[in-house]
């Protein structure tokens, strides 16, 4: 049996899952639920200043959903803890003291000074807690006023509270990044710069879920009138990938451990941030849609996945993948792939062969002998995976990497094996060499 | 004794409860939530192949997108455009032998997209909301046009010459419009006069004059027709019935299965139909099927098909066949009628030779067995009708002969539905043969 138990940043948990600061951690009930679940750690909600915030009295949440109500993705306007800090700090103690196991990461958002930060912390220690969790992404509600994402999209505020924290506390410091900013890069070293321990990462995006065409109004809405939300969920994962693996790969902030956030709803999708470079990863939405219990799938995942690779703890697989993301200009543009559609598979819809006609490079044909028949034309194929990605049968067509000394038909050229990327292209202008 | 132990012609072998339930649409609609994820899985496949099998060539990707996309008025558009009928097709077509064999989910995982279900939730959406129009008719072009008999064919063609702009009189023999899809079908395929609803729909384009109880060959007749018409459309079905080819001695009991089956939809108290208690159909074809299973859901103890040939041969789909038996109806192959045994003019029983097929020639063999019966309902293929005296029509193979549009070997006159020959006698085939000859009569009214 593989190990799942992490360490990250010296806090230990059983496991790498743990739930995100979010609805399902805002209080003892439902954090004790989900520890005796099995989930490895808990980001508490954001607690903030006294007085607490007050939520709107209409709908916070809202869901993009496929036909069969599958939620694919998912936006709140929740804003962080409405409770009062103390009631929350009580109860975070008495977890921890329930739980010593377990991570427990306090989630703070207050206002942009000195003072606030220097109030806050040490009650915030008080409880026993293993870490803190600077919550710099919420895109929604706090940013107009000034916390939030408002702090997230400004590198120098961000160094400067996180070295804040540094001096003010001495847990580990986590600074949790918005994704609503042009280059995930520069939050992260002004993260690392300022002394962050580590950094999570996505927090929610600046969304509408929709508009209701009846009330003409946007939906969900209070009294008639809405606000952007935060956008989490399934759909989110790829941006979440992308974000997660440029911090790993900048060499500023390689190295710099990283909490993955954003859309893992099952252990394949926590495997891949893992690789990206991410220590732990945490979990929101799928909990909201399926409740606590899928830790348990996400953990036999992910533990079957080991060991059938031979991985025998998260270590292993943390950054696997992460040599492969390159930028553009390093790609091998010798290199040369064709889809084969595999007729023993194929169930004749033609969806590759009507988008290559329409939207590619007309590279399957649509008969053979006049019958209905779906077949690559290699002399067109460009290997833009088009068709293996809208194909409704799973491998039914795949890639097929030509061989050294095999001729391209689209380019007449002769594999020839040597790497050569855009840097050294003819066609670029500014080739370094030639 | 039971009502339904009773032998003989008894009407009232149930109580009006199992009546009520035998009858109930036998495929009962999708609810909205199915609809949605049925729809979802179309794969909205290029040239579909369900588009292709279906005779009128309904857009199917197109419909089932719409329904996904909430949007069922524009599935029931697409849809009509291609077939006015599609609310019956959507009830009665055999999907089984047609677009849903053809889907490609099949291949997948031997499970295609209910297209016949969806088709009928888009239609039935519409019909519950029929409003605005969805057809207008064009500018009138002073053309008047008989289309004779109202079945599919008849009102498909119809329809379509009124919304080309066409003056439409339709003759009907019968006392309702409609053809099979009032007088045939089973009656669980189509329960609450969902056929009339839909032809009152159909006629609300406007243009169509309608004469019914009006027999071609009794109360108009060919010649007069042709004459006082700019065009003649002829969808005349099949009235006729074959005979057994064996002595039939007159009994009660020996009844066309069409007949039966037309009894019973035009029934308003199920429980006043009399049936057997032992009944033969004989033949093997949708017919046979649909005699066999309302003899059954009306009360008859033992129901048996009896069909010359083997399994294989059978027009009626293996789907409807399944149908029958899990209906309780036994299904003989290999025996051919022999002779029927009557008691005081009431029938008793009927004696079948078995057969088998000798150098490709079916063959009666000398050994025979018996069946109780006291009913006996023939089966075994209807007949184009003479006494509609159209004369002066090339026939074949006892039907009217016509080239790829339905037009017939006389100027002025076109054909289709199980009329015409060459066709599988579907109700969805009618209706693409009305729709062809309406397109082709317009053009050539207008080319003229």
């Amino acid at each position: 049996m593989a190990d799942l138990s992490s360490n990250f940043l010296g806090i230990k948990s059983p496991n790498p899952f743990w739930l995100a600061s979010a609805p399902p951690t805002d209080k003892e009930v439902n954090v004790m639920r989900a520890l005796e679940a099995g989930w490895g750690g808990v980001v508490w909600k954001t607690v903030g200043e006294d007085p607490p915030v007050v939520n709107v009295h209409g709908p916070r949440y809202a869901a993009l959903l496929g036909q069969d109500r599958r939620v694919i993705g998912f936006n709140n306007i929740e804003l962080i803890s409405d409770r009062p800090l103390k009631a929350n700090l009580e109860e975070m103690a008495r977890v921890k003291k329930r739980f010593p196991d377990r991570a427990i990461i306090a989630s703070i958002m207050v206002p942009c000074t000195e003072q606030a930060w220097k109030n806050i912390l040490p009650q915030v220690e008080d409880t026993g807690c293993d870490g803190i969790e600077l919550n710099f992404g919420c895109p929604h509600g706090m940013s107009e006023r000034g916390m939030g994402s408002a702090v997230g999209q400004v590198p120098e505020y961000i160094q400067m509270v996180t070295e804040w924290c540094k001096q003010y506390s001495r847990l580990p410091i986590i600074v949790k990044l918005t994704p609503n900013i042009t280059d995930i890069r520069m939050p992260a070293r002004a993260a690392k710069a300022g002394g962050a321990d580590a950094v999570s990462l996505i927090n929610t995006i600046n969304s509408i879920m929709s508009v209701d065409l009846e009330k003409m109004a946007i939906y969900p809405n209070t009294d008639g009138a809405g606000s952007h939300g935060g956008y989490c969920g399934y759909a989110v994962k790829p941006i979440a990938l992308n974000m997660v693996a440029e911090i790993a790969r900048d060499p500023e902030t390689a190295g710099l451990p990283i909490s993955g956030i954003g859309g893992i709803t099952t252990w394949r999708d926590a495997a891949e941030f893992l690789t990206l470079g991410a220590g732990t990863v945490q979990v929101c939405t799928a909990a909201m849609v399926y409740g606590f219990k899928i830790i348990e799938d996400l953990c036999d995942g992910l533990s079957s996945f080991m060991d059938s690779k031979g991985y025998q703890s998260i270590d292993q697989l943390v950054g696997k993948a992460v040599p492969t993301v390159k930028n553009w200009n390093q790609l091998n543009l010798n290199y040369v792939e064709k889809a084969v559609i595999n007729q023993d598979l194929c169930i004749k819809c033609g969806r590759c062969h009507i988008v290559c006609e329409d939207t590619s490079h007309q590279a399957i044909f649509a008969t053979k002998n006049g019958e209905r028949h779906f077949e690559i034309n290699e002399a067109e194929c460009v290997g833009c995976n088009l068709c293996v990605s809208i194909c409704p049968v799973p491998n039914c067509i795949t890639m097929r990497a030509l061989q050294v000394g095999e001729l391209d038909q689209r380019t007449g050229h002769t594999i020839s094996g040597t790497y050569a990327n855009w840097t050294t292209h003819p066609n670029n202008p500014g080739a370094s060499c030639s | 004794m039971l009502a339904s132990l009773q032998n003989g012609i008894c009407s009232a072998r149930l109580d009006l409860a199992t009546y009520q339930q035998n009858f109930a649409d036998a495929h009962p609609p999708l609810n909205a939530i199915q609809a949605k994820i049925e729809a979802e899985r179309c794969y909205y496949c290029f040239a579909a192949p369900c588009q292709t099998a279906c005779p009128t060539g309904i857009d199917i990707p197109s419909f089932i997108a719409r329904i996904a996309q909430d949007n069922p008025r524009g599935a029931a558009a697409k849809i009509l455009e291609e077939n006015i009928l599609g609310g019956m097709c959507a009830r009665v077509c055999p999907t089984e032998v047609l677009c849903e064999q053809a889907c490609v989910r099949n291949t997948n995982e031997d499970k295609p997209v209910e297209i016949g279900l969806l088709q009928r939730f888009a239609t039935d959406s519409f019909f519950s909301k029929p409003k605005p129009p969805l057809f207008k008719r064009t500018t009138d072009t002073g053309k008047k046009i008989a289309v004779v008999g109202s079945g599919p064919a008849g009102l498909s063609c119809a329809h379509r010459l009124a919304c080309l702009g066409h003056q439409v009189t339709v003759f009907e023999a019968k006392p309702k419009l409609g053809g099979l899809n009032e007088y045939g079908l089973a009656a669980y395929k189509t329960p609450n006069k969902f056929a009339q609803q839909e032809i009152e729909w159909l006629l609300s384009i406007g243009g169509i004059t309608v004469q019914t109880n009006t027999r071609l060959g009794k109360d108009v007749f060919f010649q007069d027709i042709v004459q006082n018409f700019d065009a003649v459309f002829l969808g005349l079905g099949l009235a006729g019935v074959n005979a057994l080819g064996i002595h039939e001695p007159e009994s009660v009991g020996l009844r066309n299965a069409v007949e039966f089956i037309a009894d019973l939809r035009q029934a308003e108290d199920l429980s006043q139909l009399p049936v057997g208690r032992k009944v033969v159909v004989i033949g093997g074809g949708m017919t046979a099927i649909d005699a066999a299973v309302q003899s059954r859901k009306l009360g008859a103890e033992e129901v048996t098909i009896v069909y010359r040939r083997g399994q294989e041969s059978m027009s009626a789909s293996e789907y409807e066949q399944a149908w029958a038996k899990n209906n309780g109806v036994k299904i003989r192959h290999w025996a051919a009628p022999l002779e029927l045994h009557t008691a005081n003019g009431q029938l008793t029983g009927i004696r079948f030779a078995y057969t088998q097929l000798v150098d490709g020639r079916l063959t009666q063999l000398p050994e025979s067995f018996q069946l109780e019966a006291d009913m006996v309902l023939r089966a075994i293929g209807q007949t184009f009708d003479s006494s509609h005296s159209v004369e002066g029509l090339a026939m074949q193979g006892g039907k009217i002969l016509t080239d790829a549009h339905g037009k017939t070997s006389l100027a002025k006159v076109w054909a289709g539905g199980d009329c015409r020959y060459g066709g599988k006698d579907l109700t969805v085939e009618g209706v693409q043969h009305g729709k062809l000859a309406a397109i082709d009569i317009d053009r050539v009214l207008r080319t003229a």
